[in-house]
């Protein structure tokens, strides 16, 4: 069976002046099976949100093939390829304040989607609206309101109902937890897991709480600087990261247990995630990485296979 | 007392917050922010505060520090009380003496709280003139050496930078080097990290850390982070609609849970078990509005506990063990024992 998402060699490169361009998106290839849900992690300037809105074509791609369920997706999306594939494929957005047209009411911005599919019946729209209401957990009579009405984790409930009223099959979560207070993040992780299972969807998750990430995701990709070091199962990359950055990161991440936070020895990565604008040859982790070799200054490492399914960019494998 | 025999007295409390009650009028009506909040800090010790957004965590300390705007603010008890000097109700001129001299400050977003048309060095020396009434040259020199002990490699010609010229965690060192200058017997850091990717994080914090082992000052920590709280905390006050409703040491919170909200946001955390992907826990609904708080106890709305009493009486503060308090009724002498999760004092030393 092929893979709902292939992506293969995907390069998403912007020009920002003569002899400069920023490498966002350097060569990913990464599948994502039915029903699974893929979390990807790295830093801010990793390239987590750029890959994700070039997998949906809000960016244009600069090389590399996506694969929706077998079939190659457009390069450039024209209107006609949005109304297209936005039946199947649909993103939910990070800021749950930003990503709401404030002038339209709760109606209007869920019944969007609808609107743009031919063969809907504009007096359905309602009825819809008001069961996916219910379904993220608000209320129909929540309809007429205007954004600024609700908190944000309500808003973050808003967003993915109109993700997912078209009942897509792919659906890119770009940080959709990360502006959202503890509490309310378990409520929104809690339903979109809930949705996952009962729609049969296939997610996306970018993130960068790595807890929250293992805990959601069946996969788990790591990036670093345009591309991935570390893919595999989410629990076997969390429990035993190979690649010397994702050990490093996993060991930065504060875990809710002070004994363990105690006995547990910490040495910050030094240095920060460098400049993705014109990258030197070699791996793009060697400035900061403890392992580091001659060889990694100059060969850059292949993402390759060590296991059935685990896959890692690193010269030690 | 002077400032050299307090350093002496390891257990010397350096903050002591009694009662703290703030109320700012809006067009909206009253929001009360803080309702009678107290918690003490000591010398080397990090009290971490936590709560989620709105909970009144920062506007504690900035009353404190005298940096709520009066009106429309206004602070209607209590008291603060530094190294056993009052804070509250102090002039302009007098706050602006202890601000930056005996109390530092780090904030969330380094890039607005820096000025961007000054020089990283002249906003570091700024403080060392003002307090400390050095010639510019001297606190200029100072300043580097500040920014060197952050670890801010290549520090004399960082210091001729401007804000722009640095990353988000760089900027976050600048900030702790400004906080530093004076040599603060408290550091006040709300949400230092909240904006840094966690490998940045972890090196602001290890850097927290260890200044605080060289200088021996006393930390707020505030944050929503229970991992941050789990790695820095001393000492821990869990906030919730501008109370503390649970106070103890990092152990007692967190192994020891007494309140139904601490306890709902352990659970509303992933943990860190292998297999683990279905457990987390929600707490519903959201917190009240500050506009009309209800009567009785605040998270009642919400508690998977709430009895009939809660709804009705706002929960005194019990004991469950030393140094460690909780705002439930559960821990009323006439509670019998449940199986609701929450640690108690009799139950605990009944089990031995």
């Amino acid at each position: 069976m092929t893979h709902l998402i292939d992506i293969r060699d995907l390069k998403t490169h912007f020009r920002i002046g003569p002899k400069q361009t920023v490498h966002a998106v350097d060569g990913v290839s990464l599948q994502i099976d039915r029903n699974q849900i893929v979390g990807l992690v790295g830093e801010s300037g990793a390239g987590k949100s750029t890959l994700g809105k070039t997998v949906v074509g809000l960016l244009e791609r600069t090389a590399g093939d996506i694969y929706y369920d077998g079939q190659t997706l457009p390069k450039q999306y024209s209107s006609a390829d949005f109304r297209r594939y936005s039946r199947d494929i649909q993103m939910i957005f990070q800021d749950p304040y930003a990503s709401l047209n404030p002038r339209m009411t709760v109606l209007e911005i869920i019944a969007e989607p609808l609107k743009l599919q031919p063969g809907n019946e504009s007096k359905r729209y309602k009825d819809r609206v008001a069961q996916w209401l219910e379904r993220v957990g608000l209320m129909p009579d929540h309809m007429s309101r205007y954004p600024h009405e609700f908190s944000g984790g309500q808003r973050q409930r808003i967003g993915i109902a109109r993700a997912l009223i078209v009942e897509p099959k792919f659906v890119v979560c770009d940080e959709p937890i990360s502006a959202l207070d503890v509490s309310v993040q378990a409520q929104v992780v809690n339903l979109l897991g809930e949705l996952q299972a009962s729609m049969g969807l296939t997610l996306l998750f970018i993130a960068h709480d790595l807890s929250m990430v293992r805990y959601i995701s069946d996969r788990m990709a790591v990036m670093y600087l345009g591309s991935l070091v570390e893919e595999g199962p989410a629990d076997d990359v969390y429990f035993e990261p190979k690649h010397p950055y994702t050990k490093l990161l996993i060991a930065s991440n504060p875990e809710a247990d002070p004994i363990v936070e105690k006995t547990r020895l910490h040495h910050p990565i030094a240095g920060e995630i460098p400049s993705p604008i014109n990258i030197q040859p070699g791996c793009r982790f060697a400035a900061r990485c403890p392992q580091v070799s001659d060889r990694c200054r100059t060969d850059t490492p292949v993402f390759k296979s060590i296991s059935d399914d685990r896959r890692i960019a690193c010269h030690l494998f | 007392m002077t400032v050299k025999q307090v350093m002496t007295n390891v257990n010397e409390c350096v903050l002591d917050v009694q009662n703290l009650s703030v109320e700012f009028s809006t067009y909206g009506g009253v929001v009360s922010a803080v309702r009678g909040v107290s918690y003490q800090v000591h010398r080397g010790q990090t009290l971490a505060v936590v709560g989620e957004s709105g909970c009144g965590k920062s506007v504690t300390v900035q009353a404190l520090m005298g940096l709520i705007p009066m009106p429309p603010g206004r602070i209607t008890s209590g008291s603060a009380k530094l190294l056993g000097r009052e804070l509250i109700g102090l002039s302009a001129s007098e706050i602006n003496r202890v601000r930056g001299a005996d109390i530092g400050m780090i904030f969330q977003d380094p890039m607005t709280s820096l000025n961007p048309t000054m020089r990283v060095g002249d906003q570091i020396a700024e403080t060392l003139i003002a307090h400390r009434g050095m010639s510019k040259k001297d606190a200029f020199n100072q300043a580097i050496a500040l920014l060197d002990r952050t670890r801010i490699p290549g520090a004399t010609q960082r210091a001729k930078q401007y804000p722009f010229e640095f990353s988000g965690g760089m900027l976050q060192r600048v900030m702790i080097a400004m906080s530093l200058a004076c040599k603060p017997a408290l550091l006040i850091a709300d949400e230092p990290t909240t904006a840094l990717d966690v490998t940045i994080q972890n090196q602001v914090l290890e850097l927290m850390k260890e200044i605080q082992r060289e200088e021996g000052m006393a930390i707020v920590l505030i944050t929503h982070d229970l991992g941050v709280v789990a790695r820095m905390a001393d000492e821990v006050a869990v906030m919730y609609a501008g109370k503390v409703v649970e106070a103890g040491s990092v152990d007692d919170i967190f192994y020891r849970s007494a309140h139904p909200y601490t306890l709902g946001l352990r659970a509303a955390m992933p943990s860190a078990k292998r297999g683990d992907h279905n457990s987390l826990v929600a707490i519903p609904g959201s917190p009240p509005d500050l506009f009309s708080i209800p009567s009785g106890c605040a998270y009642a709305a919400r508690c998977p506990n709430a009895m009939k009493v809660c709804g009705e009486h706002d929960p005194a503060e019990f004991s469950c063990g030393k140094q460690h308090y909780a705002r439930c009724w559960r821990h009323h002498e006439s509670m019998p024992p449940s199986d609701d999760g929450l640690f108690r004092t009799d139950l605990a030393e009944a089990r031995v």
